[in-house]
């Protein structure tokens, strides 16, 4: 619940504050994004099957979006920047499909 | 599973739905919800940028290699053009009698009045002629032909006697075709002034004009010609 009070907090303060993305930014927040959905997705999934820990929870958050980021950096750096974050975004949405698959299984039994 | 087990777990789902929505304070999920609040901001705040600036934030660098080409082919053309009318300019300013103006206003009169019709023409183009034994050829054959010819970079047409223009109009009549408001008839004879190799090809590619008239029952000849005269005007 305070979870998804922060999100629609977090969307209610861009809207009204639009901010800026800095340009060094640029590149690694789309990606760092789509990891914090799959990491989010991942702890409503662990909640509804009772195995929720706010700790993992925490740390798999900052630690998908980093390494996300990371990883299209490294790309970036070898050249392969636009092969990698392409990668990193078909293996994380395909995680989300999964994790969703998992919450309408276990919400509508489905 | 049996329908039992179904419905038992479906009450467990329920409530674990209303469990997973309701309040708890406490450290952990503060932070959780300060983590959904940063996602969600940076969320819009990547929508918004994107929406911005869509057109070179998002290329990669080999799309902005050959935006910034392009781009410089177009300078390059735009300067040597500057050039050009720089030199202009330049003559135009020197002599105060103003013969060079007065050439200038000359050249380009006659260019108009050959684009438009008003001033006989010669060059090098081609000859093509319709004969139509069958006299299904139409106007709109005759169109067509103009305008592929047209297209194909003729400067100067005539059809039999008629100079074609801008505003040049081709109607069926019994036993022939009206052009400009004047009768005409069977053969049908183009002079062009243009480029006869792309004339000819453009012609004669499959299904275009030649084709086409031929499958009318006409008979279709081009030649090309070194010099052709184009004696026709039209009124000014």
């Amino acid at each position: 619940m305070i979870a998804l009070l922060g999100l629609l907090a977090g969307i209610g303060l861009g809207l009204l504050l639009e901010p800026d993305v800095p340009l060094w930014l640029q590149p690694y927040l789309p990606i760092a994004i789509v990891a914090a959905l799959d990491a989010m997705f991942g702890g409503v999934r662990a909640r509804l099957e009772g195995v929720f820990d706010d700790k993992v929870f925490v740390v798999s958050f900052v630690g998908n979006a980093v390494i996300a980021a990371l990883i299209v950096f490294v790309g970036d750096q070898l050249g392969v920047g636009s092969q990698l974050s392409t990668g990193v975004v078909v293996v994380l949405g395909i995680r989300i499909f999964s994790n969703a698959a998992a919450i309408r299984r276990k919400l509508f039994g489905a | 599973m049996s329908g039992d087990q179904a419905s038992q777990e479906d009450r467990e789902d329920r409530a674990g739905l209303r469990e997973l929505l309701r309040p708890r304070l406490s450290r952990g999920q503060l932070a959780g919800g300060l983590l959904c609040l940063l996602l969600g901001f940076a969320v819009v705040a990547q929508v918004e940028t994107t929406r911005r600036d869509t057109t070179f934030a998002a290329a990669r660098e080999d799309e902005l290699v050959g935006v910034l080409s392009d781009l410089s082919q177009r300078s390059e053309r735009l300067r040597g053009d500057l050039r050009e009318l720089e030199d202009t300019r330049a003559r135009l300013e020197r002599d105060g009698q103003g013969t060079t103006a007065l050439e200038d206003a000359r050249e380009r009169a006659t260019a108009y009045g050959l684009l438009a019709g008003t001033l006989p023409a010669e060059g090098p183009g081609i000859e093509l002629t319709v004969e139509d034994p069958a006299g299904r050829v139409r106007a709109v054959h005759l169109l067509d032909a103009l305008q592929e010819l047209r297209d194909a970079g003729a400067e100067v047409v005539q059809v039999n006697d008629v100079r074609a223009g801008t505003g040049t109009y081709f109607v069926d009549a019994a036993g022939g075709v009206v052009a400009d408001g004047r009768f005409l008839r069977a053969p049908y004879r183009f002079l062009v002034i243009g480029d006869a190799h792309t004339m000819t090809t453009a012609l004669d590619i499959p299904g275009g004009v030649i084709k086409t008239l031929e499958g009318a029952g006409a008979r279709v000849g081009v030649s090309a010609r070194p010099k052709v005269e184009i004696r026709a005007t039209r009124p000014g």
